[in-house]
């Protein structure tokens, strides 16, 4: 199969927040820049956050400072997020959050003209002072939005080559290991291309898509983790996921953790508000993985809400009608249109949601993606071409739980140290990896396996069974048994999905393919998934074991490695080695 | 109950027909969308737009029933009376007044354009601080109803006077856009900005029909902002 090749300085796939920001850092200083994005980049998941992007500007608090926030962070990631990673983010956070008002970012504010800013979980001043912080920058409760949009309009501006519609099949890599570009479809044509670049940038995030009740968009299916995978690049922390504390219940759509800290609370049918017992300091806004347990709890302990008791409550009335339209507009939509529940009149039917992937493809703080010389274990190596950025990537800033408004955080910092980073790599002459024609038909191979498909399973079917087996076996709450159970599963899912049909070959914005081949992705992300937690015989942050219930910082203080090709774990050192901070070390985490 | 949809593919189809299916909700008042998801599992072939399932993406806008509006937002129990209950179809077709590229997907490039053309970034050539850019609570509310816009396009392909020049008109979504950036404290290309929409086309042929202002699923308002514009280019000529 002959196909046309595109050359480009650096490709970015994806066209969320950190795809974006990294193009722009690049387009600025006019490299030329190509960013691919299976939808208009405006439709990406960044657009569904809501609350605000947390950063210590010292709006709210004049004294804030950014070690308070990297003390935080460390802690709310159980101990295994990098603290040379998170001292860079909480460091340089100001500067890239003060860049996105300059690009035109329509910010709420206070009397005093500056940014607007909310308590979220996990916020405190420092290690010697658990009082709550008022850190989160927000935009209403629009903040996503507000941001990537304001990123789109930066990147028209500066001139970054849009393919807009075009979806990544697979990684281009050399026989030697180096990232020489990827295949991606045209969705509209169907035109399959060659995008070659001495720089490949994965900002595709994350892949909720993978459980059968999640808060993320549809098209949250893994591409690039599933893209790695196949070329052979491990994944770090994958076992952890985040269960926002408070999706609606049925539909999965989220609420803002803002809600609560705007003095909203969780109740349960008791009319208790239950968090008072499980976290006495913080209360409802506690870590989110330690909320979302507890609300589990008053759940099997017989205490939830509606008729069935699956759910719990989240109250907001008492905030009155003036606030609820000023701080919370869009949540007052949301939950009139999928919790039928007017927010100012009656609290909101809210269940532990699919939230966030913490790990993802390891990197440094530049986005430069790592595998290991022995796959599973060796020396750290750095891949050749390749870089990460935002929810794909494990930098690691999350580790084991991830607080709220750190996400945007992450991608505006990390997507622009990224672009930074390889801008001045282009200019001090960057390689460009050859692939021979070998190396073409293997990134070909997966989308000639479908279009040769004649018969088979059904790719519907297939994903729902997918996502009822993670759904049941690796949720807020995990037994060693059923994920075994869910282990083999998944094997058994790969054997049938191997031999799943595509039953419509036309060219034209055939989204039945685009599916297809997100099933393929939704399994290698799932697979990893499922050895990872099976794997990791320790309860931390968001990976909470009824057989090993106790965090174990003798043998898990690390991060996991999941390496494709032997299916085995791994694992790597955390790093606990800041530049200007004294290290924070590991304590019991109470809130 | 029964769905009707449009349906075309290029390469199999001389022309668009529309395509009935039946499809079981077990009496469920789910959105536009769920039923197009239970449509492709029984017909992988048709397509569609979708993301975020919330109503923030701007994806899945389309014709329902004859009005324009987001699949995701919109249940069944509103599209028009007797569709839940399955008395009358529901009626799927692709945005009006632009290109179908398959099925309910429309062709936006023209759509795209014209946002582009009002320049929607913010403009300000004075050196920035070390800090945010300050503005006041009341400075920022006149944002308030422009940013929140997902460029859906169900506004601009509603209206007549966009299905009549759409070379020319700019169409309400990239003027609320425009106003949006005229709005702000901290854009400086106010002149700029009225100057491109100065002629008889790009701003002055809104006839103030509003079919925009009742099919924005956001609830707002383009046609007030029109208003304003028009109201900012008076003054401006006097």
């Amino acid at each position: 199969m002959s196909i046309r090749t595109v050359t480009f300085d650096a490709i970015v796939v994806g066209g969320g927040g950190a795809g974006m920001r990294a193009s722009l850092q690049m387009a600025q200083s006019g490299f030329k820049t190509a960013l691919i994005s299976k939808v208009f980049p405006t439709r990406s998941h960044t657009v569904s956050a809501q609350g605000g992007i947390t950063c210590a500007i010292a709006s709210a608090d004049p004294n804030d400072d950014w070690r308070w926030h990297m003390y935080d962070t460390v802690k709310g990631s159980d101990y295994i997020g990098d603290q040379d990673a998170i001292e860079y983010m909480c460091s340089v956070g100001p500067e890239a959050v003060f860049e996105l008002e300059h690009m035109g970012l329509p910010f709420s504010r206070f009397e005093n003209g500056r940014i607007y800013q909310r308590p979220f979980g996990g916020q405190s001043k420092g290690p010697d002072d658990p009082t709550q912080a008022a850190r989160t920058c927000a935009a209403a409760d629009r903040t996503g939005h507000a941001l990537l949009h304001t990123l789109y309009q930066q990147n028209l501006k500066a001139g970054t080559q849009f393919y807009s519609e075009w979806y990544g099949i697979d990684l281009v890599t050399t026989g030697d290991g180096k990232v020489a570009g990827v295949i991606a479809a045209s969705i509209e044509t169907g035109e399959v291309v060659f995008f070659k670049a001495k720089a490949t940038v994965f900002a595709t995030g994350g892949a909720g898509r993978i459980y059968s009740s999640t808060t993320n968009a549809l098209i949250n299916t893994g591409d690039g983790i599933g893209m790695a995978l196949r070329a052979g690049l491990p994944v770090q922390d994958i076992e952890m996921w985040q269960f926002h504390p408070t999706g609606i219940a049925g539909a999965g759509t989220l609420v803002t953790e803002g809600c609560r800290g705007e003095g909203g609370y969780l109740i349960n049918k008791d009319g208790e508000r239950f968090m008072e017992r499980y976290a006495p300091n913080a209360k409802d806004l506690a870590g989110r993985d330690v909320v979302a347990r507890a609300m589990m709890m008053e759940i099997l302990d017989g205490r939830g809400c509606g008729p069935n008791g699956d759910h719990v409550h989240l109250k907001l009335d008492h905030l009155g009608e003036e606030v609820l339209h000023s701080r919370l507009p869009g949540i007052c939509e949301l939950s009139k249109t999928f919790g039928h529940a007017d927010p100012v009149k009656e609290p909101i039917p809210v269940v532990p949601t699919c939230h966030y992937m913490m790990g993802g493809i390891p990197t440094n703080i530049h986005g430069q993606a790592i595998r290991l010389s022995g796959g599973h274990e060796g020396e750290k190596e750095y891949v050749d071409g390749l870089f990460a950025v935002g929810e794909v990537a494990c930098v690691s800033v999350h580790g084991a739980n991830r607080l709220g408004g750190n996400s945007l955080l992450d991608l505006v910092v990390f997507g622009r140290a990224a672009g930074l980073y390889i801008e001045e790599a282009l200019r001090q002459g960057m390689e460009q990896a050859e692939p021979n024609s070998d190396d073409m038909d293997r990134a070909l191979s997966r989308l000639r396996r479908w279009e040769e498909s004649s018969d088979g399973e059904s790719v519907a079917d297939l994903r729902q069974d997918l996502q009822s087996t993670m759904q049941n076996a690796f949720g807020v709450f995990r037994k060693g048994d059923l994920m075994a159970d869910g282990v083999k599963k998944v094997a058994e899912l790969r054997e049938r999905i191997g031999k799943a049909h595509l039953a419509d070959k036309s060219q034209t914005f055939n989204t039945a393919r685009i599916e297809a081949l997100e099933l393929d992705n939704l399994l290698e992300v799932a697979q990893a998934t499922a050895v990872a937690a099976d794997s990791r015989t320790e309860s931390r942050g968001a990976h909470s074991r009824y057989d090993f219930p106790d965090r174990d910082d003798e043998n898990w203080l690390c991060h996991s490695i999941y390496d494709p090709k032997t299916q085995k774990l791994g694992k790597r050192d955390v790093n606990f080695k800041p530049k200007t901070v004294d290290t924070f070390q590991p304590k019991v985490r109470t809130y | 109950m029964k769905v009707s949809i449009y349906r075309y593919n290029p390469e199999l189809d001389n022309e668009p027909y529309m395509k009935e299916y039946d499809i079981d909700t077990q009496g469920k008042d789910l959105m536009v969308l769920d039923v197009l998801a239970l449509v492709k599992e029984q017909d992988p072939s048709m397509g569609y737009r979708r993301s975020c399932r919330e109503g923030v993406c701007g994806s899945d806008g389309m014709n329902i029933n004859g009005k324009n509006g987001l699949a995701c937002i919109t249940p069944l129990s509103e599209v028009a009376p007797g569709v839940l209950e399955g008395r009358k179809p529901l009626i799927l077709r692709p945005l009006p007044g632009l290109p179908v590229i398959r099925d309910l997907v429309v062709d936006m490039t023209m759509f795209y354009n014209q946002y582009e053309k009002v320049q929607p970034f913010l403009q300000n050539n004075t050196p920035a601080p070390a800090i945010e850019r300050l503005q006041s609570p009341e400075d920022r509310a006149k944002l308030d109803g422009l940013y929140e816009c997902i460029l859906c396009a169900c506004c601009s392909t509603s209206c007549p006077s966009f299905w009549w020049n759409p070379e020319k008109f700019l169409g309400p979504a990239a003027l609320l856009q425009s106003y949006r950036f005229l709005a702000d404290s901290r854009d400086q290309a106010t002149e700029d900005r009225l100057g491109n929409l100065d002629d008889p086309f790009s701003l002055f042929r809104c006839h103030g029909i509003m079919n925009c202002v009742s099919v924005c699923p956001k609830g707002l308002n383009p046609t007030r902002a029109i208003g304003h514009i028009r109201s900012m280019l008076l003054e401006r000529a006097v």
